[in-house]
């Protein structure tokens, strides 16, 4: 039976934010994915901090990304270690690299995707799920690395 | 003058105290103070100084409350009081804090203490009681409920980069239990064989049970000052002979954002302190005799050796293949059984454990051991390291 990965246990994830970091929600909240740009000297900066640790200037343009990117590292957690998880066994913490020229990564889940296609270097999409209150961005394995 | 250099050989440690060291929750009804006091209470009677000579704390990972303890222990004047930042990552550093103080004139007399209690808060579930940050937003949704696990995202980096395997970790964590074995400081003492490891319940791949650390409770003490003092004392002096903690920027929140470039995202962001530490000192890594590697996991124990320099980088895994840190080894490491096998105080064992080696009275004693490293915690700045050496 093909193993899918699953949604990380909720618990008790609340959302905050403050006036560098907020674009960056209410965009996902949006579907939308995008990362703060130095409008000085072009850099990109995650997460999203008051200053741009190559040129210290402090304003930013919000790029949209495409969404895509690939494997960077992940783990499968096959155990729950909290009481009442154990019905989100396994799931997919991971680090993507976000196409789109922006040299960042996102600490994400890997969700609805076969575990056997799961690898470092795979290209996946992102989709947007509730947590609680709040949207966070997730990926799933691109159309075509769907293996089952 | 290298950095660092001003307090080569200059403080010693002279005493080391300790509580058992028991699985979770069995020090109650003890309380986290009374933990902290006993340690000390010992240490000071190991230096065989009165505990009221002390004058000074350094500390890590949030530290204790200098206050409660002066007033608890009847310590009539603390002149120094300091705490490394960030989390288990200074444990090797707040014993260089201490030397710092004391170089300075700042104190004589200066303890370093940990206490750790985990009845109510297991440390293996720690990211679970973070309060909600705009920083923690950008990982606390995803499920990595424990240290162990967000680990697990660079020992996968480090298999897919450099061939490492589980049967390296399970090297570390084998070798790690046969040094525990009959040690009477240890909590695990049992043989594990390589049948046992990849038969343990895996948790967070690559990391199964066995490459995790105990959850323990306790507290370890130890005494430092000064050189001329400590050789009046009662024992044979260990000395501080190098120390840094810190970090590179490119390590920076490490496992809190993953952000660390290509090159040091799969290691365990000490090679800044590595290069430091062998400026300030008389040795290299081809001089040390033992190390105390911080092993809260066991991936992270591979990722260690080669950032001191004990391998090239990636060749970690062979490195351990070939039993360079079993205690007949090139590189005996973790000779008490450390964290996996024989107690986590967050990192004060190690420390324990070096200056045992370099009196010589350590129950798996090192033939000659004359220089010991010990590192603190691979996690978010700062990370730190220690060069003890004997006295002899």
């Amino acid at each position: 039976m093909t193993r899918i990965a699953n949604r990380p246990p909720d618990i008790g994830f609340a959302l905050a934010t403050d006036r560098w970091t907020a674009p960056f929600w209410e965009a996902v909240a949006t579907h939308r994915l995008t990362a703060p740009r130095c409008t000085t000297c072009g850099h990109f900066r995650m997460p999203p901090t008051p200053f741009c640790p190559w040129c210290r200037a402090q304003a930013v343009d919000w790029v949209d990304l495409p969404g895509t990117g690939r494997i960077y590292s992940y783990t499968i957690v096959e155990r729950a270690t909290l009481p009442g998880t154990e019905g989100h066994i396994p799931y997919v913490p991971a680090v993507v690299s976000l196409d789109g020229g922006c040299g960042i990564r996102l600490i994400t889940n890997i969700v609805d995707s076969p575990i056997d296609g799961i690898a470092i270097g795979a290209p996946v999409t992102v989709v947007f799920d509730p947590v609680g209150e709040a949207i966070v961005p997730r990926f799933r394995l691109s159309e075509g690395q769907r293996r089952t | 003058m290298s950095v660092g250099f001003g307090i080569r050989d200059r403080t010693a440690i002279v005493g080391l105290g300790a509580t058992p060291i028991v699985k979770r929750g069995q020090s109650a009804p003890q309380t986290l103070d009374e933990l902290a006091c006993k340690a000390i209470l010992a240490a000071a009677s190991d230096a065989g100084l009165p505990v009221t000579a002390i004058d000074g704390f350094a500390y890590f990972a949030g530290g204790h409350d200098s206050g409660a303890l002066a007033e608890t222990l009847g310590i009539p004047e603390v002149r120094f009081s300091a705490t490394l930042t960030g989390s288990g990552g200074g444990s090797a550093g707040a014993v260089g804090l201490a030397s710092a103080a004391i170089v300075a004139g700042m104190a004589e007399t200066v303890v370093v203490v940990c206490a750790v209690q985990q009845a109510d808060l297991r440390y293996g579930a720690m990211p679970t009681s973070y309060e909600a940050t705009p920083d923690g937003s950008f990982y606390q949704s995803t499920g990595l409920v424990g240290p162990g696990h967000m680990f697990a995202l660079l020992a996968q980096r480090h298999m897919h980069l450099y061939g490492t395997t589980r049967d390296h970790f399970a090297e570390v964590a084998l070798s790690t239990r046969a040094n525990a074995i009959d040690h009477p400081y240890a909590v695990m003492r049992k043989p594990m064989t390589r049948e046992d490891y990849f038969a343990a319940p895996m948790i967070a791949d690559p990391h199964c049970l066995f490459d995790f650390c105990l959850e323990t409770d306790g507290a370890v003490a130890v005494i430092v000052t000064s050189a001329e003092r400590a050789r009046d004392l009662r024992r044979r002096p260990v000395m501080v002979h190098s120390s840094a903690h810190g970090g590179a920027r490119d390590w920076g929140r490490s496992i809190y954002w993953m952000g660390m470039p290509d090159e040091s995202f799969a290691s365990s962001g000490h090679a800044a302190i590595a290069r430091r530490l062998y400026d300030a000192s008389d040795v290299g890594p081809e001089g040390i005799d033992t190390a105390q590697v911080y092993d809260h996991f066991s991936s992270q124990v591979i990722l260690q050796l080669e950032d001191y320099g004990f391998c090239a980088k990636g060749e970690g895994g062979p490195f351990v293949a070939s039993g360079a840190i079993r205690r007949d080894g090139a590189l005996p490491v973790n000779t008490d059984g450390g964290q996996l096998s024989g107690g986590y105080i967050w990192g004060m064992t190690h420390i324990r454990e070096a200056v045992e080696q370099l009196r010589g009275t350590a129950f798996h004693q090192v033939p000659d051991a004359r220089f010991a490293l010990v590192t603190g915690g691979p996690s978010n700045l700062p990370v730190s390291g220690l060069i003890l050496r004997s006295d002899a």
